[in-house]
């Protein structure tokens, strides 16, 4: 039985997904029966060590993964490939550099084959919303990292889709930019009533932005525990500083300590192995 | 900082690099002229600069440079345009089936480094005498860097570009055109760029061969009246056609691409 007990009236469901990939030292498990659901309007985070399968759990939701075991269902729709319902945000700088900022905000509303005139008015709306006023005619090359990654986003949010699906977005980005751009995130989700599941190993960004927190095992990845956040909404940066935020930073920490240490030893390992190996 | 240090800036660009090159080029040429002078030059092998700057004027009036350049500049135009489609086609065919790209990968870049201008007799009997000849010579030399860069281009595409293409359920011909074609751009441009000057080189060159056409002909002509002063005029002004022609490239490259 799957531990998340909201699972019915979820419109994002996981049902025991099982994730093995064949490698040179033989079948690896990296997700492992992992169960859950996203209520609608929700954001939840999915949080755990490095290694621990949650870039795969974001394949396989967005459908850029194929053979897996398991289920993964919208609104009651079991979905195998990309799902027009499901945006998705990168991890890794995504923008198109040959496109400007309003052509890449746009190119969703391309697609689908909107007027020009028209979806150049949409693009200029969620431009406005990640708050790139005045850069629509620049192109990504002279924009900085963070302000690429708010491109990135409002070219899904474009795209309206029902759920965001975001992999360690601010990753690549420093801790000021990425509490700042946190705020946004969390503004536009409030404002849009945005499902959103976010796939991070920061537990800063977690707590700040989450409903719930789904912490992983180090490999196989498994469902360790939820963790419901109770902190007041409309939430910003400056919740960052209070007692009860750090309570819950502590009680995930003390819930990933465990499996980040798990996962340090098996690297060392497996660096260990190589060395013998050469 | 010193004086000499101070770089040459008007209007707020920096000269030093451009004047340093040119006085190095104009000092290059007055050695020449002295060595020759002096006789430890041969002035019937080697003509000095001041004679071949003097023969330009001729060049325009009495061997019609400027009709010459033009045929010459049409002939690269023709090749230009077809290595462009056939060389970028071929690339696109070539990494979408792989065992196509495995098997003639290493014959095209095989072929990039032969001396293909050998071939010409080959062409003279299947065309004749005439431009097609040099046409074909100036395409077959410019295909394979237009062909690898492409596939280079197309490989390179960064995955995450792909995801994104993906996430959004693009088709494969959108995804073609919407991402990786846009994507390798930069990277095709420099195949092509690469291409074009193989082509201008390998159109002089069969020109000069076989005697006919534009500038390799006026070359030819030129040695052939023993004009050394007008044949080192005309090499100089196919060098000069060739470095105009590669600024003119990195331009056009810079428009289309404005921030890389």
């Amino acid at each position: 039985m799957p531990p998340d007990a909201v699972r019915k009236d979820a419109i994002l469901v996981a049902d025991d997904i099982v994730v093995r990939f064949q490698t040179p030292e033989g079948p690896i498990t990296a997700v492992d029966n992992v169960s859950f659901g996203v209520r609608s309007g929700e954001f939840l985070s999915v949080i755990g060590p490095s290694g621990c399968g949650k870039s795969t759990l974001f394949n396989v939701i967005g459908g850029l993964l194929n053979g897996y075991d398991g289920i993964v269902s919208v609104a009651g729709e079991t979905i195998s490939g990309p799902h027009k319902s499901i945006g998705m945000v990168f991890q890794e700088e995504s923008t198109f550099p040959w496109r400007t900022v309003t052509d890449n905000v746009a190119f969703p509303l391309e697609l689908i084959g909107m007027p020009k005139a028209k979806r150049v008015e949409r693009a200029r709306h969620f431009i406005s919303l990640v708050g790139l006023d005045g850069f629509e005619n620049r192109y990504p090359g002279e924009l900085s990292g963070g302000m690429r990654q708010r491109v990135s986003l409002a070219r899904t949010l474009a795209s309206e889709p029902k759920i965001l699906l975001m992999d360690e977005p601010f990753a690549a980005l420093d801790e000021q930019t990425r509490l700042l751009l946190g705020d946004k995130v969390l503004q536009i989700q409030q404002e849009l009533k945005q499902t959103t599941l976010l796939i991070t190993h920061n537990i800063t960004e977690a707590v700040q932005m989450s409903d719930r927190i789904l912490v992983m095992t180090y490999r196989p990845g498994k469902v360790k525990r939820i963790v419901e956040i109770n902190l007041p909404r409309p939430r910003t940066s400056e919740i960052v500083g209070s007692e009860a935020f750090g309570r819950y930073v502590a009680r995930i920490w003390n819930d990933l300590r465990e499996e980040a240490n798990r996962g340090m030893r098996d690297e060392e390992k497996q660096a260990l192995r190589q060395e013998q190996a050469l | 900082m010193t004086t000499a240090d101070t770089p040459f800036v008007a209007s707020g660009r920096d000269y030093s690099a451009p004047l340093v090159g040119f006085g190095t080029f104009v000092a290059f040429l007055l050695a020449i002229e002295a060595v020759i002078r002096i006789g430890w030059l041969n002035r019937f092998i080697v003509p000095p600069p001041s004679e071949i700057i003097a023969s330009f004027g001729r060049l325009f009036t009495e061997e019609h440079v400027l009709y010459r350049f033009f045929f010459t500049a049409g002939e690269c135009f023709i090749a230009g345009v077809m290595v462009t489609i056939c060389g970028v086609a071929i690339g696109v065919v070539m990494q979408r089936y792989s065992l196509l790209q495995r098997a003639c990968e290493t014959w095209v870049a095989a072929f990039a480094s032969a001396p293909l201008v050998l071939t010409y007799p080959l062409f003279m009997v299947i065309f004749g005498r005439n431009a097609w000849t040099i046409i074909i010579m100036g395409f077959l030399s410019a295909l394979p860097p237009v062909i690898l860069k492409t596939i280079e281009g197309i490989s390179g595409t960064r995955k995450v570009l792909v995801n994104v293409g993906r996430s959004f359920k693009l088709t494969a011909t959108q995804q073609f055109w919407k991402i990786l074609f846009p994507a390798a751009l930069p990277t095709i441009f420099v195949g092509i760029r690469l291409g074009l000057i193989f082509a201008l080189i390998n159109v002089v060159g069969t020109e000069f061969l076989i005697n006919f056409g534009g500038l390799g002909q006026l070359i030819n002509d030129l040695a052939e009246r023993y004009d050394l002063a007008g044949t080192y005029a005309a090499i100089c002004f196919v060098i000069l056609v060739s470095v105009l022609f590669f600024i003119g490239l990195e331009k056009a490259e810079r428009w289309l691409r404005p921030i890389a």
